[in-house]
């Protein structure tokens, strides 16, 4: 793979070592939020054409709920928490007895409270990295999108975009019960960050 | 929605066509749509463009589709192949969406504006009018141009289908 030049299948094992902390803290976040156990799938770490991207959440024209932030500090990247409407509307039942979104129109409460949880379950992912790496990462304000999935997840690839025309992302499914609260974490760490993140985990560049 | 052969342009992607079929791309956020259209031959082009220059690119080997600056001659060239003539294109486009809002955005957040502001210098420089846009807004968008009518039809989550 272009973007390590040396030992590549080692590396893309610490990434994922990388997501499963991560998304491990979110996971337990989520669960303790929703006061049911979460599990989640092993994390995959793909180098894959932007094309493919959008198809991992349904397609490019699937419609999903976004909640996108940017990691600044010192190992850039982009972070997405993306989950079905149908997840979303179980999530915000359990969570807090809303009983809406039947017809895809969120109240404002509704999309606050999504934001939020978005926020905290990529909040304890990140804050488990930074611990993990010793690295400083933190997260902007989160912002929500309710949209097409391509329109969404293009926007956390143009800094790839200047580079080919393949992203290298971390991808995590939560499963709650039988699929219930599916959800995805997508962390795409800018071009410039891999290195960081591995000469803070010590692998050889 | 409409008929014939149904021509798809991917992401960073551009493609020709003619006899009537359909170019579409879709999931479009800060990403520009543009279509040229040649009205007498009934001969149309698409491009999904990312960003709006080449100057930043780094990348090996250059995909011409993904840079505003590139796309358009890319497209203009294959276009002029199969017979049409630059003086009788007209430009439709869509997209160039800031899909999320923050404080004190930086340049990547201004991404759409940008890729719009690039399509319309490049169109310019061929002196291709563009006849009409549906371009910014913070909403994504799947793109159709009718080969057969010259129809470019614009689908959003939230704003359903139009014509331009």
């Amino acid at each position: 793979m272009s973007l390590f030049k040396n030992n590549a299948d080692f590396k893309m094992d610490v990434l994922r070592e990388v997501g499963n902390i991560g998304a491990g803290n979110a996971a337990t976040a989520l669960s303790t939020l929703l006061n049911k156990p979460v599990d989640m799938a092993v994390p995959t770490v793909n180098f894959i054409p932007f094309e493919e991207i959008a198809d991992r959440v349904g397609g490019s024209e699937a419609v999903v709920i976004a909640i996108f932030l940017r990691v600044d500090g010192d190992a850039p990247g982009n972070m997405f928490f993306i989950i079905n409407r149908e997840p979303a509307r179980r999530i915000l039942q359990g969570l807090l007895g809303f009983n809406a979104a039947e017809n895809d129109q969120y109240s404002e409460l509704e999309l606050s409270a999504l934001s939020e949880i978005g926020n905290i379950l990529a909040g304890s992912y990140l804050s488990s990295l930074a611990d993990f790496t010793g690295l400083h990462m933190s997260p902007t304000v989160p912002s929500l999108a309710v949209d097409m999935a391509g329109a969404i997840l293009s926007f956390g690839l143009l800094q790839f975009g200047t580079m080919g025309e393949d992203a290298l992302l971390i991808d995590t499914t939560f499963l709650e019960g039988h699929q219930e609260a599916e959800g995805h974490f997508f962390l795409i760490p800018d071009p410039e960050s891999f290195d960081k993140l591995f000469r803070a985990l010590g692998v050889p560049i | 929605m409409m008929e014939g052969t149904l021509v798809k342009v991917g992401m960073a992607d551009l493609n020709i066509a003619h006899d009537g079929s359909v170019l579409k791309t879709t999931g479009l956020g800060s990403c520009v749509g543009l279509a040229l259209y040649d009205p007498q031959l009934r001969i149309g082009g698409m491009a999904h463009i990312m960003l709006p220059s080449s100057d930043i690119a780094r990348e090996g080997q250059l995909n011409l589709a993904k840079y505003a600056d590139t796309a358009v001659p890319e497209l203009l060239q294959r276009m002029k192949s199969k017979g049409a003539i630059t003086a009788r294109l007209i430009a439709k486009m869509a997209g160039g969406a800031q899909m999320f809002a923050f404080m004190g955005g930086s340049d990547t957040m201004r991404i759409g504006p940008r890729n719009v502001e690039a399509t319309k210098l490049a169109l310019a420089h061929y002196s291709i009018p563009l006849v009409s846009e549906d371009t910014g807004g913070s909403y994504g968008r799947t793109v159709e141009l009718s080969i057969q009518t010259g129809i470019f039809s614009i689908r959003s989550v939230q704003f359903g289908v139009k014509e331009i």
